[in-house]
């Protein structure tokens, strides 16, 4: 699959395409801002961008910008954000519409490069990629009862389940089994009044529209 | 060239002297200049009616009173360039157009204060000053009576004088007076420039308040420059130190990812530098994240603090109620609020949790932050919290806290912010 990328930082622009083609992907484009990247994919049309979020001119929000504008016109683009930080309101934003094929997650999250290669093929195969910080901030802003109700493992669970991950995912992320997990889900999803699925995209949905977002 | 000492003392009293005299001398011009004014309408014999005796003394005071800010920067230039004095310049009445200015200016005490001087004060050292002018002429003349009757001839001169007795006496009494002159001259520019100073200048009040607009816009920019340069410092770590950091973990994991087949002990290394790499990031990203982040400027308060409340290794319940934003100098501020006092609950609390809210109350932004910890904060103990208390009243904001020892902690913060 094409891929491009942008990051204004050389240095991370060239893990970057390190960790990709390690992926099996094709950088077709490497770039270092925002008006560059939707040239980009207008040219090359690939399958994933991945941007970073801060970059020249104002390095404040540009890169969600860009991704809402890549989402607009090429909806069949996915979208994968990086970010020092990750915000609550930029994950609003990008998941205002279409949830799927989209990720945003902190840049040291690269680092764990099986994990993030994971996360870029769930991406860049329609899925979701959420930051369990980003999740985790959603958490903060809700004070409703169900939520309380939660144990901590299973806000754990909540957390990487809204990040887009599989039951296969969760258990390895948390060195238990996956019908452990199972388990867990059950148990969220009754307490929180969702209706039972078994794709993990219309799962992750339901999470996120509990959350008030997507 | 040095005078003789018995010179230099004799001499002593007339020091300044000169200077005095011509200053008195352009005090008297100008008095007669700004009195001329007023004395316009009876150059003629005057008015007669009651009605246009009124009138004709009303308007020219009324034009003096307009035109005192003239004759004050003509006073002032005379004190400088005379005597080397000072006058502060009075404040300014602010307004859009002439008439308000006019009208504003009507009714300061600054004005009153300035006809004051230029009606009464003024006129009064002018007279003074030119009788001592005379007083000085007469002197000089008085002084030198030898020198006339050796000059004149004795056809013109008056009957008596000659070198006689009575000369002498002249003679001393022209040099006493002389002395009397310079100290007069000298007393006389000591008591205008007194009255100067109290009338023309602007009033104590007036000082301090514009003393206080003075430090309260140097504050302020001194409030700005250190947001700017918190600001500066986070986008340097940014793009310097955060992103180098990142790619060294990225380089790392693609080490640990693709190398499989490394020795146990290569694999070993490799996974505590990725580690501790990785715990490098996250510690330096703590600390640039309570300096001044994008968001804050990008989204506001709200989208900010859930960030930070995000880091904080206890649960944070977060209510942010704004119904606009507040100046970024108390966003920035508030902002720095909920950071630095999470970070003292991290820190000091031993909590289980910890609540923040923001609201809005009319003018007042109150920020508050409590935690079900062991309390005992001491705001003069820690450096924390004295920070906290200095950066609240940088902007006019106040800072409480109440901390019984067993808890609970609770600090309130109010910021000032235009509705």
């Amino acid at each position: 699959m094409r891929a491009v990328i942008a990051e204004d930082s050389v240095l991370l622009r060239i893990g970057l395409v390190r960790v990709l083609e390690t992926a099996g992907f094709d950088v077709v484009a490497e770039v270092g801002d925002a008006e560059a990247v939707l040239t980009a994919v207008e040219e090359h049309r690939p399958g994933l961008v991945v941007l970073d979020v801060r970059m020249p001119p104002g390095f404040t929000d540009e890169g969600v910008r860009a991704a809402l504008v890549i989402r607009k016109q090429w909806p069949d683009t996915a979208v994968l954000l990086l970010s020092q930080y990750v915000e609550e309101r930029y994950a609003a934003d990008l998941l205002s519409g279409d949830t799927r094929g989209v990720g945003y997650l902190l840049k040291e999250r690269v680092a764990d490069v099986e994990e993030f290669i994971d996360a870029l093929r769930r991406v860049a195969s329609g899925g979701t990629a959420l930051d369990p910080q980003v999740v985790s901030q959603l958490l903060l802003r809700r004070h409703s009862d169900p939520l309380d109700r939660l144990t901590p493992r299973e806000r754990e669970v909540l957390e990487l389940m809204a990040g887009g991950r599989s039951n296969a995912g969760i258990a390895a992320a948390l060195f238990v089994s996956e019908s452990a997990v199972a388990k867990h889900i059950n148990s969220i999803l009754s307490k929180l009044d969702l209706p039972k699925a078994d794709a993990d995209h219309r799962r992750v949905l339901a999470v996120l529209r509990f959350l008030g977002v997507g | 060239m040095r005078n003789p000492l018995v010179l230099r003392t004799l001499l002593k009293p007339f020091d300044g002297a000169g200077r005095a005299a011509a200053f008195l001398t352009a005090g008297a011009l100008v008095q007669v200049a700004a009195l001329l004014v007023l004395a316009v309408p009876w150059l003629n014999g005057g008015p007669t009616r009651a009605l246009s005796v009124v009138v004709a003394v009303l308007v020219p005071l009324a034009l003096l009173a307009l035109a005192s800010p003239v004759l004050t920067v003509v006073q002032g230039a005379r004190f400088r360039g005379r005597l080397g004095v000072d006058i502060p310049r009075p404040v300014e009445v602010g307004g859009a157009t002439r008439a308000e200015r006019a009208k504003r200016w009507l009714r300061s005490p600054t004005a009153w204060r300035q006809v004051q001087y230029h009606l009464f004060v003024g006129p009064l050292i002018a007279l003074a000053g030119t009788l001592t002018l005379l007083a000085w002429a007469a002197a000089a003349v008085a002084a030198t009576v030898y020198i006339w009757i050796w000059a004149l001839p004795v056809e013109v001169r008056v009957e008596d004088i000659g070198y006689t007795t009575h000369a002498a006496y002249v003679t001393v009494a022209g040099i006493a007076g002389l002395y009397g002159a310079a100290w007069l001259s000298r007393a006389l520019a000591r008591l205008d420039t007194r009255a100067a100073l109290t009338r023309l200048g602007p009033s104590r009040e007036e000082l301090l308040r514009l003393r206080v607009a003075e430090v309260t816009e140097s504050r302020a920019g001194v409030v700005d420059a250190a947001d700017a340069e918190r600001r500066r410092i986070e986008r340097d770590l940014h793009d310097g130190a955060q992103q180098r950091l990142v790619s060294l973990a990225v380089n790392l994991g693609l080490a640990k990812a693709t190398m499989k087949d490394l020795p146990e002990d290569a694999r070993k290394v490799i996974d505590e530098a990725h580690r501790e790499a990785k715990e490098a990031i996250t510690e330096l990203s703590n600390l640039v994240r309570g300096l001044h982040p994008a968001v804050l400027e990008d989204r506001g308060l709200d989208a900010a603090l859930s960030g930070i409340a995000e880091r904080a290794p206890l649960p944070v319940r977060l209510k942010v109620d704004l119904a606009s934003r507040p100046a970024p100098t108390v966003e920035a501020v508030a902002y720095f609020v909920v950071s630095e006092a999470l970070a003292n609950v991290v820190k000091h609390a031993q909590a289980s949790r910890a609540d923040v809210t923001v609201e809005r109350f009319g003018g007042i932004l109150l920020v508050v932050v409590s935690d079900d910890g062991v309390g005992g904060a001491d705001p003069s103990g820690g450096t924390g919290l004295a920070g906290l208390a200095k950066r609240v009243a940088s902007v006019d904001g106040t800072f409480s806290i109440s901390s019984p020892t067993g808890g609970p902690t609770v600090v309130t913060v109010e910021l000032p912010c235009a509705p």
